[in-house]
């Protein structure tokens, strides 16, 4: 152990003295592990800040969709959820919780008091507010008597409020929607943003409303979304639910599913095969860049073992052994890598922040703490690796021929 | 307690063999004080390298305190070196980043000595030489005869069993040379078994006994009375 942190500080100290060179040596080091840090803190911070966006909605949420081919698109028949699709899944499938059908109705946009605003106007069902475990701030959410007595009430997000410049509290103001006037009831927690776009521009209205407001002249389109009561189910009651909505829309067996059920973690899913996949194609980048790192350091410590050939054998002579003089430059190689590498992280990272400040709406860069360790333990891996041929060059000099090297 | 039993050390060069040592036998005594003497090429650096373990012979038996060192391997040669050799070369060989005190302290840090407990040796060690004032020097910041003196105290701090000074004063002025063959004279009195590699007369009239090499053999191995008379 004494031998060990004797060989630690004597690393240190012929580091130190010659600064420039341990620096430019490591640099190689330093440039691979910093730009990797930049972009992997990057990714994750991207990746953090929607996997947040999805966190409250877990993986007992369920969303019923239909799905329509070019050739739908082309031809206009477009498969759609119907009403008894919706009550399907509500009243025929065993282990279902609560089931918000969903309508996005298209209108006219929103005005008050002279001002516009163009939200996303979601018509539903007071389940809505249990599925996707959203709480209003100011007021209350669509309750039953709401949808049963077709108020024109609506539920609004604060950047609505914002857009059209309401009271802090908007609740009691009147908005339009369209021609039609609506009563503010409630504004919704603030969910921030998304890639740069508002989560917060929407007004929720009762979904009979929703459906008188679109007119008889379309037929809506609409989704649902549902809980599943026992989350460790979910597997078997979105079968339950395919085959439910199959019966209702009359799909004879071998015919292929219009609709799909999907989980809404599905997309958190997906993302992070794709964050792991870019993972893993910046790391094998990163493994090539420390390669040649690590070649730089080889070359170095070969060029520096040469010039110390004296030293080393006056260390010889004064009773070093073979391995002591192995450890020494082992460690002096590992050391001037890793001290890359952690100068790399640290400005990878001050890198990876100042861009994601610089693009407006990019979440912050976050460098996990798995990340800075395995980039500081692989360059220092790389140095231990590279510094083996200059160390075992220096262990094996003959201390005769050393001492006389002038 | 040094005993040389007909030792060989053959070179190749190129596709001829070569004697550097033709079958020396020699025995050393402790708190001996000894001069190798020899013109160049006569084996008299061989014969050190060999009695300072750097080197194994090609042939015969060296006895070192009772343990044979010529068949060691490099890691006990080099623990040898460490506990019996204190060397000491013409060009003072210090280690150039480190401080004085480091430099004297930098072989006991083989032996596994705990930091504290080295600088305390090596403090002692350069009070006998009369530099413990100058133990935050860096070796560039000394004079020549002082480098020397630093040397000294890196070769005695580990207690050896020989002092190996290989032209000690090589590389000094005929004063700061008196100055360390005092300090050589000085610790052969306090016991210390001292052996000189050298060329010059003056320096080797200091010594107690002169070996004189020639062609790898010894001619010659004399007493110098007017020393021993002492």
């Amino acid at each position: 152990m004494y031998a060990f942190l004797e060989a630690f500080r004597a690393a240190m100290s012929s580091l130190m003295a010659n600064r420039m060179r341990s620096f430019l040596t490591t640099l190689g080091i330093l440039i691979g592990t910093g730009s990797v840090i930049a972009v992997v803190s990057l990714v994750q911070g991207f990746s953090e800040s929607i996997k947040s966006q999805f966190a409250d909605v877990g993986g007992s949420t369920m969303t019923l969709q239909a799905v329509n081919n070019n050739e739908n698109f082309r031809t206009g028949k477009l498969n759609n959820i119907t009403f008894d699709d919706v009550d399907a899944l509500r009243y025929r499938v065993p282990g279902v919780g609560v089931v918000a059908p969903i309508m996005q109705v298209q209108t006219a946009g929103a005005s008050y008091k002279g001002r516009t605003a163009s939200p996303q106007i979601i018509a539903t069902t007071t389940e809505f507010q249990a599925v996707r475990a959203r709480y209003p701030e100011f007021g209350r959410f669509i309750v039953e008597s709401d949808d049963k007595g077709r108020r024109r009430v609506a539920v609004i997000g604060a950047q609505l409020r914002d857009d059209l410049k309401m009271a802090e509290n908007p609740v009691g103001e009147y908005f339009r929607i369209g021609n039609e006037w609506f009563k503010v009831v409630g504004m919704m927690e603030k969910q921030g943003e998304l890639l740069g776009f508002s989560q917060d521009n929407y007004a929720v209205i009762p979904f009979d409303v929703g459906r008188a407001l679109m007119g008889n002249n379309n037929e809506p389109f609409i989704s649902a979304s549902f809980t599943v009561q026992k989350m460790e189910e979910a597997e078997q009651v979105r079968e339950r639910v395919k085959r439910a909505i199959r019966a209702s829309r009359g799909l004879k067996p071998g015919q292929d599913s219009d609709f799909k059920v999907e989980a809404a973690d599905t997309f958190i899913k997906q993302f992070e095969e794709i964050t792991a996949t870019a993972t893993a194609v910046l790391g094998g980048i990163v493994g090539i860049s420390l390669l040649v790192g690590g070649i730089g350091i080889m070359n170095i410590m070969l060029v520096s073992v040469t010039e110390r050939t004296r030293e080393i054998g006056i260390l010889k002579a004064l009773g070093a052994t073979r391995r002591d003089i192995l450890i020494q430059f082992l460690l002096e190689a590992g050391l001037l890598a890793l001290l890359g590498g952690i100068i790399g992280i640290i400005l990878g990272y001050l890198v990876g922040m100042g861009i994601a400040s610089m693009i407006p709406g990019f979440p912050p860069a976050q460098a996990p703490l798995w990340v800075v360790i395995a980039a500081a333990g692989f360059s220092a891996l790389v140095g231990v690796v590279f510094g083996i041929m200059p160390a075992s060059k220096a262990a094996s000099l003959d201390p005769i021929e050393a001492l006389r090297f002038e | 307690m040094i005993s040389l039993t007909n030792i060989v050390k053959r070179y190749k060069m190129g596709e001829e063999e070569f004697k550097a040592l033709d079958g020396v036998d020699l025995s050393i005594q402790r708190n001996e004080y000894v001069a190798l003497i020899g013109p160049s090429g006569s084996g008299k650096s061989t014969l050190m390298n060999l009695l300072g373990c750097l080197d194994t012979p090609s042939e015969g038996r060296y006895i070192l305190n009772g343990r044979d060192t010529s068949t060691m391997n490099d890691n006990e040669l080099a623990k040898v070196r460490n506990e019996e050799i204190g060397f000491i070369f013409q060009s003072f060989h210090l280690l150039p980043r480190m401080s004085v005190l480091h430099n004297v302290m930098q072989p006991l840090v083989y032996r596994g000595i705990p930091s504290a407990q080295r600088a305390k040796m090596a403090t002692q060690a350069l009070d006998k030489v009369g530099l413990s004032h100058r133990m935050g020097h860096r070796p560039n910041q000394l004079s020549g005869g002082q480098r020397q003196r630093v040397a000294v105290a890196r070769a005695l701090v580990g207690t050896p069993s020989i002092l190996l000074a290989d032209e000690p004063t090589g590389n000094l002025d005929s004063k700061t040379s008196a100055e360390i063959m005092a300090l050589f004279d000085e610790l052969h009195q306090q016991g210390q078994t001292v052996i000189v590699v050298t060329h010059e007369p003056d320096i080797a009239a200091h010594c107690h006994r002169t070996i004189r090499m020639s062609d790898g053999k010894i001619v010659q191995d004399s007493i110098n009375p007017a020393r021993v008379k002492q």
